[in-house]
């Protein structure tokens, strides 16, 4: 037993920090993305830059102890910009041995690894396959251990509210965030205020939370087994008002942005599908902006909704993951042949088939970019992080509404559960988004369906317009009139004034901006979710003095008008994906460049040691 | 929510005549419809510019073409699915989807009984041939055990969906059926259809004369009177060309009996009552089929009920009465913000 301290104990020593990672491992019924999250917004409130990965199996309750059950939030919190949620643990919290057992080898030697003595029962051991216990060997010497009989801490904290054991118990996470707090100095208010806002009605659990949250960071104020307490100052962000965002919270934020600074209804319509449904979700939520959220009987019914309200002049957008992408590229087919606007979001996950649910991948690009029968092509674009997501998918809105076209962006499940703080913008520094209506005033006689503008977009006229009576469809249409015509010649060149319109729209989005020589020996190229990797493996090889640059890439179709040239530039190119070289096929195919790519493929992003590892042997001479 | 009439131009079937050539087969019982729906249209009140026709792949599916009107040429089954997203972009329009047997109840058969349980108002012609026509003559969902067919040269194999049982199973709102070879009853029927709040949904019997010429030839005027039974609310249900038949209920077990005939009165005979709160009598009748029975035509069901855009839309005027309108920079704000100086 640990002897309580006197009164007169010397302060506890705080060491400072610049960058802690931290991970929260647990059953998937222990509350560790709760306990995550307000870690996470503690450190963000506090003024950190935050970068989070929660880890969760498919399963929402697994059996109790078992190894695939163990979900994990892992938390990268600085005093500088961070752009990734940090490749190896200074600190985890195991909540029983399952969770030891599959986080352990992410810990660094001599990390602090704090445990919940209670749950190495022998059951639990033999469920996690341990033959001995580890707590009694010598396997967990080489790390801070923390042995913390937190179940019994948290029943006795909790035991005057008149909460059954059972659901005393469930507030063991808070204990161990309240733990993690103190040791590494997080205000406590925010989680608290969560907690009456979130319990508030029942002012039983409300109470246990509290008292579980203020006993744990107690504990670490009076039991002395922690011999010191660390700080990560402030980070200097630029200044703003900030918040915390996951990727899916900001797409359903971009999306009713996007249709307000266009004066447009929003209708959503979707099916649910991990990692997708927080948007439909967080969506439904926002009616009062004349959101109409439709949850659909199935992935074709959500696309081909989406398809008759833009017909009928709604800002539309379906969200989905791989599986869904594929049962809509049908459909997709008649948006593009009826050149109507819409915004397809595709949560990438990992595949093919229902492969990884919970697991990232980033490999459906090419299925976006070539997906569908026909010559049928359509904008792509990614967001690089889940605060990226806002302005993508506003900017996806944009140039649906201009060119009229379905855009595809893409994000994947480890940007849509992600979070990090977002720098909320200013009304003014959202361009409105101006679509422009068809009327029988503007179109002289004879209204044209498929006559093109400058960006040859055709005319969007909505039903309930007087005079613009039209049909649209699936078969190939006339040039102009839009009548359904079978000429060959005409077949050709709609399919060139398809391909030339979505090409137009590289002259309206920017330059792909490269970070390091402008020319040199080697270029790391990257696309959507692996940008933050990339960045801090670059910028640490760039801060050892190698000659790298890097350029990760929001417009995948079309692409940058400069991207041949930047990549003319560099003697070597390394492309690291979560898939097995799409962006490379596309590059080489595009550019006759012999790029080399960096694949991995196992549901979990890019270590920056992994890229940075690459970078090493390029620039020493070693062949992949 | 049903469309605005306002100052209207006096409109006749000829301003819903396209300036596309009609493509149909000669003798194609699609005429016979198309030739209703532009009668019926210019009587309703609504203006041109307001009516939106959906269709998806098939023969029926051509519709939208031949109708001045705006309209929609879907994919294959997608076509209740896609006036969907119209009339929840818009539920002042008065949207129509054409359709066929295998696009809605085959290939389309998920979108078509969703679109009936939430009660989505539009207007569904389901023009039923009992075959595949534009692919040139395969059996459909609907055909007919044991039918030789391109696809079934042994037979066909597959027991048949009966539309109207599939409809009412899924509580359809308003339920009907109307025969393209009676154009009076189909003019009828879709005047009725047009005025529903909520899904209307019609199936036509439809002469296809290449791939199933005459499959539906025992409703045709000669044979019609002992071979249908018209429907009437509040009217017992009498047939037969001299009105002396009728439907008598045994148990739950429709029968057919003759009046003044061992003992069977008028006040015998089955009442119609379309207005049912339940489905349970307009399902019965949907599982009267020739030739056991006379096939029922008419409206089977029209209950009132709310239709899914007005429950929608009073959720947004709900959220709006609650939370105000949406002001945008106060979501962006919404949440623990912190300031960065």
């Amino acid at each position: 037993m640990v002897t309580k301290t006197q009164a007169v104990a010397q302060p506890i020593p705080i060491q400072e920090m610049e960058t802690v990672t931290i991970r929260f491992a647990g059953d998937s019924g222990d509350g560790m993305q709760l306990a995550g999250t307000q870690f996470s917004n503690a450190s963000a409130i506090f003024g950190n830059d935050v970068s989070t990965f929660p880890d969760f199996p498919a399963e929402i309750r697994a059996p109790a102890g078992t190894l695939f059950g163990v979900s994990g939030y892992q938390i990268n919190f600085s005093a500088r910009d961070i752009s990734t949620p940090g490749d190896r643990l200074d600190a985890l919290v195991a909540m029983n041995p399952a969770a030891l057992k599959t986080n352990l080898q992410d810990l660094v030697k001599g990390g602090i690894l704090i445990i919940n003595s209670d749950a190495f029962t022998d059951a639990n051991l033999k469920k996690a396959h341990y033959e001995n216990d580890p707590l009694e060997g010598e396997e967990l010497d080489g790390y801070q251990l923390f042995k913390i009989p937190i179940t019994k801490l948290t029943l006795e904290a909790v035991k005057d509210t008149g909460l059954t054991n059972k659901q005393a118990e469930r507030c063991k996470n808070l204990f161990a965030l309240g733990v993690v707090c103190w040791l590494f100095d997080r205000p406590l208010d925010p989680p608290l205020n969560w907690i009456h806002q979130k319990f508030g009605k029942t002012p039983a659990v409300d109470q246990a939370n509290t008292l579980a949250l203020k006993a744990g960071y107690a504990y670490g104020d009076i039991v002395e087994i922690f011999p010191v307490r660390y700080k990560v100052q402030k980070a200097s962000l630029p200044p703003g008002t900030y918040r915390r965002l996951t990727g899916n919270e900001a797409l359903s934020l971009g999306l009713v942005a996007a249709a307000r600074r266009a004066g447009l209804k929003l209708f959503y319509g979707s099916y649910p599908i991990t990692p997708a449904s927080e948007v439909l979700q967080e969506l439904s939520r926002h009616k009062n902006f004349d959101v109409i959220t439709f949850q659909a009987e199935d992935e074709i019914a959500a696309i081909s909704a989406v398809i008759g309200a833009s017909f009928a002049g709604c800002l539309s957008a379906t969200g989905t993951s791989g599986p869904g992408l594929d049962l809509k590229q049908e459909a997709i087919g008649l948006a593009v042949m009826t050149e109507l606007p819409m915004v397809i979001i595709n949560v990438q996950r990992g595949g093919p088939s229902t492969g990884l649910p919970t697991k990232t991948e980033q490999s459906d690009l090419l299925e976006a970019v070539c997906g569908r029968h026909g010559e049928c092509p359509l904008p792509v674009l990614a967001a690089l992080s889940p605060a990226d997501c806002f302005g993508m998918v506003f900017e996806a809105a944009r140039i649906a509404i201009k060119y009229m076209t379905p855009v595809v962006l893409l994000s994947d499940g480890y940007i849509a559960n992600g979070a990090e703080p977002w720098r909320i913008p200013g009304m003014d520094e959202l361009p409105g988004l101006h679509p422009t209506f068809a009327s029988a005033g503007t179109t002289g006689d004879g209204f044209q369906p498929y006559a093109r503008d400058e960006n040859l977009a055709r005319p969007w006229a909505l039903p309930g317009t007087p005079g613009l009576e039209h049909r649209v469809g699936g078969l190939e249409k006339k040039d102009i009139s839009g009548a359904v015509c079978y000429e060959p010649e005409n077949h050709q060149l709609m399919t060139e004034l398809r391909q030339k319109k979505v090409e137009g729209i590289a002259k309206d989005i920017p330059l792909q901006e490269v970070h390091g020589p402008a020319r040199g020996k080697l270029l790391v190229l990257g696309w959507g979710g692996t940008a933050g990797a990339i960045q801090s493996a670059c910028e640490a090889a760039q801060a050892k003095g190698h000659d790298v640059a890097w350029a990760t890439m929001r417009y995948l179709n079309p692409f940058p008008r400069n991207l041949g040239d930047v990549l003319k530039s560099y003697k070597k190119i390394l492309i690291p994906e979560l898939n097995a070289g799409q962006l490379l096929t596309l590059v080489r195919a595009r550019y006759l460049v012999d790029a080399e790519g960096l694949n991995k493929m196992q549901g979990r992003p890019f270590l920056i040691r992994e890229i940075g590892d690459r970078i090493e042997q390029i620039l020493r001479g070693v062949s992949s | 929510m049903s469309a605005s009439s306002v100052e209207l131009d006096v409109l006749t079937a000829k301003d819903f005549a396209s300036d596309q050539e009609v493509r149909w087969c000669p003798g194609c019982g699609d005429y016979s419809i198309l030739a209703q729906i532009k009668k019926v249209l210019p009587t309703l009140g609504i203006p041109k510019e307001k009516y939106v026709f959906v269709s998806g792949i098939g023969c029926s599916s051509r519709f939208p073409y031949y109708v001045e009107t705006y309209g929609i040429h879907g994919v294959h089954g997608r076509a209740c699915a896609i006036a969907t997203g119209v009339k929840l972009a818009n539920p002042e329009l008065s949207v129509w989807v054409a359709t066929g047997d295998g696009d809605a109840l085959s290939i389309g058969g998920n979108h078509f009984v969703h679109m009936l349980r939430k009660n989505i108002g539009l207007k569904v012609l389901m023009f039923n041939n009992r075959i595949y026509g534009l692919t040139k003559g395969q059996y459909s969902p609907t055909t007919e055990l044991g039918k030789r067919t391109k696809s079934t040269p042994w037979g066909s194999v597959d027991r048949p969906f009966n539309a109207l049982s599939v409809a009412i199973g899924a509580e359809a709102t308003f339920v009907a059926r109307a025969l393209d070879s009676d154009p009076k009853q189909l003019c009828e029927v879709l005047e009725r259809a047009a005025r529903h709040e909520g899904t209307a949904f019609v199936e036509i019997y439809q002469n296809c004369v290449v791939f199933n010429d005459g499959a539906f030839e025992y409703s045709h005027k000669s044979q019609r009177a002992d071979n249908t039974l018209y429907l009437e609310h509040g009217k017992p249900m009498i047939f037969g060309k001299e009105r002396e038949k009728g439907i008598r209920l045994i148990g739950t077990h429709p029968e057919v009996v003759t009046v003044g005939k061992g003992g069977v009165a008028m006040d015998d005979l089955l009442v119609h009552d379309e207005r049912a709160a339940e489905p349970t009598l307009a399902y019965l009748l949907s599982r009267m089929r020739h030739p056991e029975f006379p096939e029922p035509v008419g409206v089977f069901r029209c209950a009132e009920e709310k239709s899914y855009e007005r429950r929608v839309y009073e959720q947004v005027e709900e959220a709006k009465k609650r939370l105000g309108e949406g002001d945008l920079a106060g979501l962006l704000q919404s949440g623990e913000a912190w300031e960065i100086t």
